[in-house]
């Protein structure tokens, strides 16, 4: 379900750049590089809560959104290909809104508790939340009840904290190449599983290998007794991927 | 269940049909459907090997279709059709009376395994609404009474012909 290819590089001068505007500054960046990659190629930083360096783009939490002018619809930077001619805006006030109303979202689907969660103050879900003044839920809150498995030696997952930005599921297959975590069912019953929906504790194909918790934004999946500042590694996955793809 | 010999035959076909490759995942778990009544757990993980699947993969496939029953489903099915307009016209209510009646939820089946009771999307038949599909018969413009006078001549005939 999520394999879209990206072309990424690092080259300045290439005949198959493309030119476009963000915020105003014209930038190039190789063919195929998304808005999000191109902006932070060029220091402009886009909030993103599913999307992670070495992975594959999931277009999921809809954070990153941002305005192309000529056009008054939203697009994802994460998916969207950097085009020539484009002209980005990253932020504005009615983007700023829109990603508000996202977060509320999230914030309302699930039962997210900051004070008796193991990653307050480590968590982008409440950093993003804290960026963008949501100080309350204008939602109705779903107060859904689901499982917490701690059957694994050391990795646990709490559902409840779960956001399905799927980025445990992608380091997973793509960069330990273990596929034990996936989705069940749609849209409110979807969750995450391992294996056969069995308990961690009794999934073959986990190789306990710890990536699953590192790129976990929220509090979802994380090691037990461990600090979670040290659990916590964005760039596990770009870092793997890199070194991966120069030793062919 | 995956050691019935005949049955596995016939699944073995499906997957040289689709010469073992993954992008026949959908069909092959159709036709597995279709062979077996429903897909179990190892029946799934028979599907994941054969194709070199991650079993978590084919598992969050099969629940993500509605079509696919995870559960053995009863000897007679019996379907609300949840379609808009049958929901205006209060199938709901045919359901709730179904499962009072017959003492079983949604999505499972009676203790005796005889019945179960499934919900689905539009079945196309709007003008009709409401709808219950019993086993492969619909009943249109249903009411309570007419269903589960349908549903008790239904688990009568299996009496009659199991005899």
């Amino acid at each position: 379900m999520l394999h879209v290819t990206l072309q990424q590089g690092g080259a300045s001068i290439n005949p198959n750049n493309v030119r476009l505007r963000i915020n105003g500054s014209e930038v190039a960046v190789p063919e195929g590089t998304t808005i999000l990659k191109a902006a932070a190629l060029n220091g402009v930083e886009i909030p993103t809560l599913c999307e992670i360096e070495g992975l594959t783009p999931y277009g999921g939490c809809r954070l990153c959104i941002v305005e192309v002018s000529g056009t008054s619809k939203l697009f994802p930077a994460c998916t969207t290909p950097a085009a020539q001619g484009m002209e980005v805006t990253t932020q504005s006030p009615k983007l700023y809104e829109y990603r508000k109303m996202v977060l509320q979202t999230l914030l309302a689907e699930r039962t997210h508790i900051c004070a008796v969660c193991v990653a307050n103050e480590h968590c982008e879900l409440q950093a993003n939340a804290n960026n963008h003044g949501v100080d309350h839920v204008m939602y109705e809150r779903n107060w859904s009840c689901e499982s917490i498995d701690s059957s694994h030696e050391f990795l646990v997952i709490d559902r409840n904290r779960c956001i399905l930005c799927t980025r445990c599921i992608r380091v997973c297959d793509q960069i330990e190449g273990a596929h034990t975590l996936d989705l069940k069912f749609r849209s409110k019953s979807t969750n995450v599983i391992m294996d056969q929906d069995q308990n961690w504790g009794q999934a073959m194909s986990c190789t306990s290998c710890r990536k699953c918790a590192k790129v976990c934004p929220v509090g979802a999946i994380y090691i037990e007794n461990e600090n979670i500042e040290f659990t916590k590694d964005r760039d596990i996955a770009a870092f793997l991927s890199k070194r991966r793809r120069r030793s062919r | 269940m995956i050691k019935d010999d005949k049955r596995k035959a016939m699944l073995e076909k499906a997957y040289i049909q689709h010469n073992y490759q993954e992008s026949g995942l959908l069909e092959i778990l159709h036709s597995a459907q279709g062979i077996y009544g429903y897909l179990d757990k190892d029946l799934l993980l028979d599907v994941a090997d054969s194709l070199n699947l991650p079993p978590s993969h084919v598992y969050g496939v099969a629940t993500f279709y509605n079509y696919f029953k995870l559960k053995k489903p009863g000897m007679h099915v019996v379907t609300g059709c949840l379609g808009t307009a049958c929901y205006v016209k209060s199938v709901e209510q045919i359901m709730t009376a179904i499962e009072q009646e017959f003492s079983l939820k949604r999505g499972g089946s009676t203790a005796d395994g005889k019945l179960s009771l499934l919900s689905t999307r539009c079945i196309g038949a709007c003008a009709m609404a409401p709808n219950i599909v019993v086993d492969d018969e619909v009943i249109g413009k249903a009411t309570k009474e007419v269903v589960i006078a349908k549903i008790r001549e239904k688990l009568g005939c299996e009496a009659v012909e199991t005899r």
